[in-house]
C-alpha cells in the first residue's frame, strides 16, 4: 500500500507542477494577478507532495519492502537502517526522486523568501523553475518510477547496497551536490524570466545573486566531499580522476565560478549583462547536460548509473527543449548592446572579464576532453581515450593563468584604475611572495621543485591580494584607526573563497609533487620505511561488522621513536553481494596524511601493503570547504536583505536561512 | 536498450561483471632494479587504459587484462624499453583507446590545440571589444531601453 | 537582433546532434587494433599433438580464430555452433587462452573438436600479440591471412550471418529459411 501512495504522491505533484508551469506564466502574459499569485502556493504544493513521496519510499527502505523493486536491487535486511535510508539515493529511480525533491526545495525556498519582488518576477521564475520540475516528474514517472513492484515474485531478501556506498560520506555527499546542481536552476530561472520581462538590469543581478552563490556554494562542497570520498573509500589515494562523472560536476562548477563573478558586475555596474545571462543559462545547461552523461551511457565511467538509451533519449529531448528554448529566447530577447555604461581597459570589470573567459575557455576545454571519444565515435575516426594526462595538461595552465589577476582584483578599482597603483599595491609583497615560494621550493624532498615553486608563488600571490585588501578596509578608520565596518559579508565571503582556491592549488601541487608510496610485501613483524616514517606490522586478525567480516592489520607507525599512531587498513567481505572491499587507514593532519591499504594475502603470513606519504593533501579540501562556505557566507550580506524591506514587517533570520 | 544489453553480455561473457570495478586496491609487489624505473612504472600504468573496464587506467584495475598489460609493462622496462616503445608494444594491440594520453595525430590535433586556440580566440574579442568600444554606437538600444531612457528623461508617455 | 546572438543556439544543436547520436553508440566495442595486418607470429606448443607450431600452421583461407579457455563460461555455449561451423567446412584454429591444457584436452575429448588445431597459449603472450581482453573471442583471417574482423562474445548464427559470412558464402542458413532472420 505504502509505494502505491507514493506513487500517487508523485502523481499529484506531476499535476500540480503542470499547473505551475502553465497558470503563472500565463497569467505573467495576461497580467493577471490572481493567475500570478498562484504560484507561490503551487509550488509549496509540489513540495508536500514529492516530500510526501520520498518519506514514503524511505519507509520502503526502512521496513525492507523487498516488494519494491528498488528497494530489493539497493538494500538488504542486514543493512543498518542509515544506510537503508541513503541507499535510497544510491541509485538511478531513488536519486532521481531526491534530484526533484531539492528542486521542489528551491522553488518553495524561493517562494518564501522573495516576496519582496515584483509579482510579476516571482510568478515567471516559480512557472519557470515549475517547468523544469514536469521534466523530471515526468522522466521519474515515465521512465523510472522508483514504487515499482516485484509481484508476485518478491525477493526474500535485497539485494545489497554496493559496499562501495555503505559509508558516511556517501549520506550526504548526493544530497549536497544535487543541492548546488538544482540550485543552479534558480538563477537561470530569473535569467530566462528577466529575458521574458526585458528588463536585464542591475536588479535582477541583485535578486538572482544571492541564489547563485549559495547553489554554487553547495555544488563547490558537494564536489569536495566527493573527492574526500574517493580518496579514503577507493583504497588508493586518488582524489580527482577525470572520469566523466566527475566532469559532469565540475563543468558546472566552473561555468557557475564564471557566473558568480559575472553576477557581481552586472549587479554593481550594470555592465556583461549578455554574458550573465547567458553564463547562468550555460551552467543550468551543463547541470541537466551532466544528468544526461550520467544516466545515459553514452560515455564509459566507472560511477554511472545503469546506462540506459531510452532515459538518455528522454533526457536529451528534455535537454532539447529547455536548452534550446532558453537559447532561442537568449536570441530573440537579449540587448543588443552589450554595455551602457562603459569602463577602461585597466579596471575591475576588466580583470572579471579575463576571469569569465578563462573559466568559460577551462569548462569547453573540459566539456571537449568529456565529449572527444564520443566524437571520433560519431564520425567513425576511431576510439581514443582522454584522461587525466590530457586534463593535467591542459587545465593546470588555465589556473595557473588566472591566479596572477585573481590577487589583483579585489583590489582593483571599478570603471578605470592604473597599473602603476596595482604595482604601488601589490610590488613589495610580490616580490616578498616570490622570495618564499623560492625558499620553500628547496625543502622538497630532491632539491628544487620548480612546480612547488610556482605553487606557492600564485598561491600566495592571491593571498597577499586577499590581505591587502583586507588591511585596506580596517585600516580606513579615522585617525589612522581601525574599523571593522567594512568587513561586509560578502567581502569576508569572497576573502575566504580565493584563500581556499589558493589552498586547493597549494594542496594539489604538493601532493602531486611529493606524494611517496610503496608497494610491499609485509609480514608481521616487519618494519619498512617511507621518508620519515617507520611502519611496522604488529598483528593481523579478523573482525566482523553488522553485514560483513573483515581482515584487518594493525600497523605501529613512528617517527624517531615517538609514537605517531596505531593504523589498521582493512579488507571486507559483505555477506549479501560477496564483493570484496579495501578499507585503507589513514592518518590524517594538516601537513601530511599517512595512508596504509591493504592488497592481496601472499601466503599465509603476509600481505601486499600500499604505504603512502601525502603531505598537504588535507589542503584540497580544507581549501574547497573554505570556497563552499565563503561562497554562503556571501548571501548573508545585508544589501540582499534591504531587497525585501519593501515588505513591511521585517523577517529577521530570513537571509540567514536563505544562505 | 538494445546497447544496453549488448554492454551487459559482453561484460558477462568474458566471466567478470564490472558491477564495481574500484571496489579493490590493487597492490602488487614488483622489484625494480632502480628507483626511476619504478616511477616510470607508475607513471606508465595510470596513463594505459585498461582495453576492457569501464574507465581505469591499468595501475588501478583488477581486471585479468589489466594484470597482463602490468606484466609486460614491468618486463619491458626492466629491459630497458623506452616509453615511446612501450607506449607504440601497447597501441598496435589495442589500439589508440589505451592511450589516456592521446598522441598528437591527425583526429586529436583539435584536442590538443583547443585550449589555445579558444584562449587566444577569447583575448582577441576582448580587445577588440576594448578597440571598438570608445566609438560604440549609442543609439542601438533595445526598445524597453528606449523606453527607460524616455522615461527617464520625463518625455510624455505615449 | 544581431546573427551573433544565435551562435550559442547553433553551437547547442550541434552538440545535442552529437549526443542524439551518440546514444546508438556502444562506448565500450572496441575495434581490433590489428585489422588488416598479417596474425602475429608465435612458437607455441599445439594442443594434441603437442609439437611446436608458428604462424605458419594456420594454412587454410579464409580460416576463424577462436579465443577459448575452459573457465570461460561462454565457451561453452558456443562450442556446439562452432562443430556446426566445422562440419560446414568452415576452418577454425583454436587459440587456448591461458587455460591448464590438461582440461582443455578434455573439453574436448568431451564436447566435441571443432578446431584444425589449437594453439596453447598458457601465458597469454599470442593473445597479448593479438590484442584479446577476454574469452571468447573469434578472428577471421581473409584470403591472404590478414586478421579481417573480431567479434567478441559468443559467436552465434545470427552473429555469423551478420558479419562472417562475406567471408563464408558456403555457410547454409537454416535460420533464415525459418524466417527469424528479421530478429538481428
Amino acid at each position: 500500500m505504502i509505494p502505491e501512495l507514493g506513487h500517487v504522491a508523485l502523481i499529484i505533484a506531476f499535476v500540480l507542477a503542470i499547473g505551475l508551469a502553465v497558470v503563472p506564466m500565463w497569467g505573467a502574459m495576461r497580467r493577471d494577478v490572481a493567475a500570478m499569485n498562484m504560484a507561490p502556493s503551487l509550488a509549496v504544493g509540489v513540495t508536500v507532495f514529492v516530500a510526501v513521496a520520498f518519506a514514503l519510499l524511505a519507509l520502503s527502505f526502512l521496513q525492507d519492502d523487498f516488494s519494491v523493486a528498488v528497494v530489493a536491487a539497493n538494500s538488504n535486511s542486514l543493512l543498518p537502517p542509515i544506510f537503508k535510508f541513503s541507499a535510497l539515493w544510491g541509485n538511478h529511480e531513488g536519486s532521481l526522486l531526491l534530484w526533484v525533491l531539492i528542486l521542489s526545495g528551491w522553488m518553495t525556498a524561493v517562494a518564501t523568501f522573495s516576496r519582496g519582488l515584483p509579482l510579476m518576477m516571482v510568478a515567471r521564475v516559480l512557472s519557470v523553475m515549475g517547468m523544469v520540475a514536469v521534466g523530471f516528474l515526468a522522466f521519474s514517472l515515465l521512465t523510472s518510477n522508483p514504487f515499482e513492484r516485484l509481484l508476485p515474485n518478491t525477493p526474500l531478501d535485497g539485494n545489497d547496497l554496493n559496499p562501495l556506498l555503505q559509508d558516511p560520506g556517501l549520506i550526504i555527499h548526493p544530497p549536497l551536490l544535487y543541492m548546488g546542481y538544482v540550485g543552479l536552476s534558480v538563477p537561470f530561472a530569473f535569467a530566462i524570466a528577466a529575458l521574458m520581462g526585458g528588463r536585464l538590469d542591475a536588479s535582477w543581478a541583485r535578486w538572482s545573486r544571492p541564489w547563485t552563490n549559495v547553489a554554487w556554494g553547495f555544488l563547490s562542497l558537494g564536489i569536495m566531499l566527493g573527492s574526500w570520498w574517493a580518496y579514503y573509500e577507493l583504497g588508493w589515494g586518488g582524489w580527482w580522476f577525470w572520469d566523466p562523472v566527475e566532469n559532469a560536476s565540475f563543468m558546472p562548477w566552473l561555468m557557475g565560478t564564471a557566473l558568480v563573478h559575472s553576477l557581481a558586475v552586472t549587479e554593481k555596474r550594470g555592465v556583461f549583462r549578455s554574458w550573465t545571462v547567458l553564463l547562468a543559462i550555460f551552467a543550468f545547461s551543463l547541470s541537466l547536460l551532466g544528468t544526461f552523461l550520467v544516466r545515459s551511457g553514452v560515455l564509459t565511467s566507472v560511477h554511472a548509473f545503469a546506462a540506459d538509451p531510452e532515459r538518455g533519449l528522454f533526457i536529451l529531448i528534455f535537454l532539447a527543449l529547455v536548452v534550446g528554448g532558453s537559447l532561442l529566447l537568449y536570441a530573440l530577447r537579449a540587448p543588443s548592446v552589450a554595455s551602457r555604461v562603459s569602463y577602461a581597459g585597466v579596471s575591475r570589470e576588466s580583470l572579471l572579464m579575463i576571469n569569465n573567459l578563462v573559466f568559460m575557455v577551462s569548462t569547453i576545454v573540459v566539456l571537449l576532453g568529456t565529449l572527444f571519444p564520443l566524437i571520433m565515435d560519431a564520425f567513425s575516426l576511431g576510439k581514443y581515450s582522454v584522461g587525466p594526462p590530457y586534463f593535467n595538461a591542459v587545465f593546470v595552465p588555465l589556473m595557473a593563468l588566472v591566479m596572477p589577476f585573481m590577487a589583483v582584483g579585489p583590489l582593483s578599482r571599478w570603471r578605470e584604475d592604473t597599473t602603476r597603483r596595482w604595482l604601488y599595491e601589490l610590488l613589495v609583497p610580490g616580490l616578498g611572495v616570490l622570495v618564499v615560494a623560492i625558499v620553500l621550493a628547496f625543502l622538497g624532498s630532491d632539491g628544487f621543485n620548480v612546480w612547488i615553486a610556482l605553487a606557492v608563488l600564485l598561491a600566495g600571490w592571491v593571498a597577499v591580494g586577499v590581505f591587502k585588501d583586507l588591511w585596506r578596509r580596517i585600516a580606513t578608520g579615522t585617525e589612522g584607526g581601525l574599523t571593522w565596518r567594512r568587513l561586509t559579508p560578502s567581502f569576508l565571503g569572497m576573502a575566504l573563497a580565493h584563500l581556499g582556491f589558493a589552498a586547493v592549488v597549494l594542496g594539489a601541487v604538493v601532493v602531486s609533487q611529493e606524494n611517496q608510496e610503496r608497494d610491499l610485501r609485509m609480514a608481521v613483524g616487519d618494519v619498512e620505511t617511507l621518508g620519515a616514517y617507520r611502519f611496522e606490522l604488529m598483528s593481523l586478525g579478523q573482525q566482523a561488522g553488522p553485514n560483513y567480516l573483515a581482515d584487518q592489520a594493525v600497523f605501529e607507525v613512528r617517527r624517531d621513536q615517538e609514537l605517531i599512531g596505531v593504523l589498521v587498513p582493512e579488507k571486507r567481505r559483505y555477506f549479501a553481494s560477496g564483493q570484496i572491499m579495501t578499507e585503507a587507514a589513514i592518518d590524517a593532519s594538516l601537513w601530511r596524511d599517512l595512508y596504509i591499504a591493504l592488497g592481496e594475502p601472499i601466503g599465509e603470513q603476509a600481505w601486499a601493503v600500499r604505504l603512502q606519504y601525502k603531505p598537504m593533501v588535507r589542503w584540497l579540501w580544507l581549501g574547497a570547504l573554505m570556497i563552499g562556505l565563503g561562497a554562503l557566507v556571501t548571501a548573508l550580506d545585508r544589501r540582499y536583505r534591504s531587497q525585501r524591506s519593501t515588505v513591511p514587517v521585517a523577517e529577521p533570520g530570513v537571509a540567514a536561512v536563505a544562505g | 536498450m538494445k546497447s544496453a544489453l549488448k554492454g551487459l553480455m559482453s561484460a558477462m561473457i568474458c566471466g567478470h561483471l564490472w558491477i564495481a570495478p574500484v571496489a579493490m586496491a590493487v597492490i602488487e609487489t614488483y622489484e625494480f632494479s632502480s628507483p626511476e624505473l619504478e616511477l616510470r612504472y607508475q607513471q606508465l600504468s595510470q596513463e594505459l587504459r585498461c582495453p576492457k573496464c569501464q574507465n581505469q587506467n591499468i595501475a588501478d584495475s583488477n581486471a585479468p587484462i589489466a594484470r597482463d598489460l602490468r606484466v609486460v609493462l614491468y618486463e619491458q622496462l626492466e629491459q630497458g624499453a623506452t616509453d615511446d616503445e612501450i607506449l607504440a608494444f601497447m597501441v598496435a594491440r589495442y589500439g589508440e583507446f589505451v592511450r589516456y594520453r592521446p598522441g598528437v595525430d591527425r583526429n586529436t590535433i583539435l584536442l590538443w590545440a583547443a585550449p589555445g586556440l579558444l584562449l587566444i580566440l577569447g583575448a582577441a574579442g576582448l580587445l577588440f571589444h576594448f578597440r571598438q568600444r570608445p566609438d560604440a554606437p549609442v543609439s542601438d538600444l533595445t526598445e524597453a531601453e528606449q523606453t527607460e531612457i524616455a522615461r527617464l528623461l520625463g518625455e510624455p508617455q505615449d | 537582433m544581431q546573427a551573433k546572438k544565435f551562435i550559442p543556439l547553433a553551437a547547442f544543436a550541434v552538440l545535442a546532434g552529437l549526443l542524439f547520436r551518440g546514444l546508438s553508440i556502444d562506448p565500450t566495442e572496441l575495434p581490433v587494433a590489428r585489422l588488416g595486418q598479417p596474425f602475429p607470429d608465435f612458437a607455441q606448443p599445439e594442443l594434441r599433438s603437442g609439437r611446436q607450431i608458428s604462424v605458419s600452421a594456420l594454412v587454410e583461407r579464409p580460416a576463424l580464430v577462436n579465443v577459448w579457455a575452459t573457465w570461460c563460461y561462454s565457451c561453452r555455449v558456443e562450442h556446439p555452433y562452432l562443430l556446426n561451423l566445422a562440419e560446414q567446412g568452415v576452418p577454425i584454429y583454436g587459440l587456448n587462452y591461458k587455460d591448464e591444457p590438461i582440461k582443455a584436452r578434455e573439453w574436448l575429448a568431451q564436447l566435441g573438436d571443432p578446431y584444425q588445431l589449437n594453439v596453447v597459449d598458457v601465458e597469454g603472450s599470442v593473445g597479448l600479440d593479438l590484442g584479446v581482453y577476454g574469452a571468447p573471442e573469434t578472428y577471421v583471417l581473409d584470403a591472404v591471412g590478414h586478421i579481417a574482423h573480431r567479434h567478441v562474445g559468443v559467436l552465434d548464427e545470427a552473429v555469423f550471418q551478420r558479419d562472417f559470412s562475406r567471408w563464408f558464402p558456403a555457410v547454409a542458413s537454416p535460420a533464415a529459411a525459418a524466417g527469424s532472420e528479421g530478429g538481428q
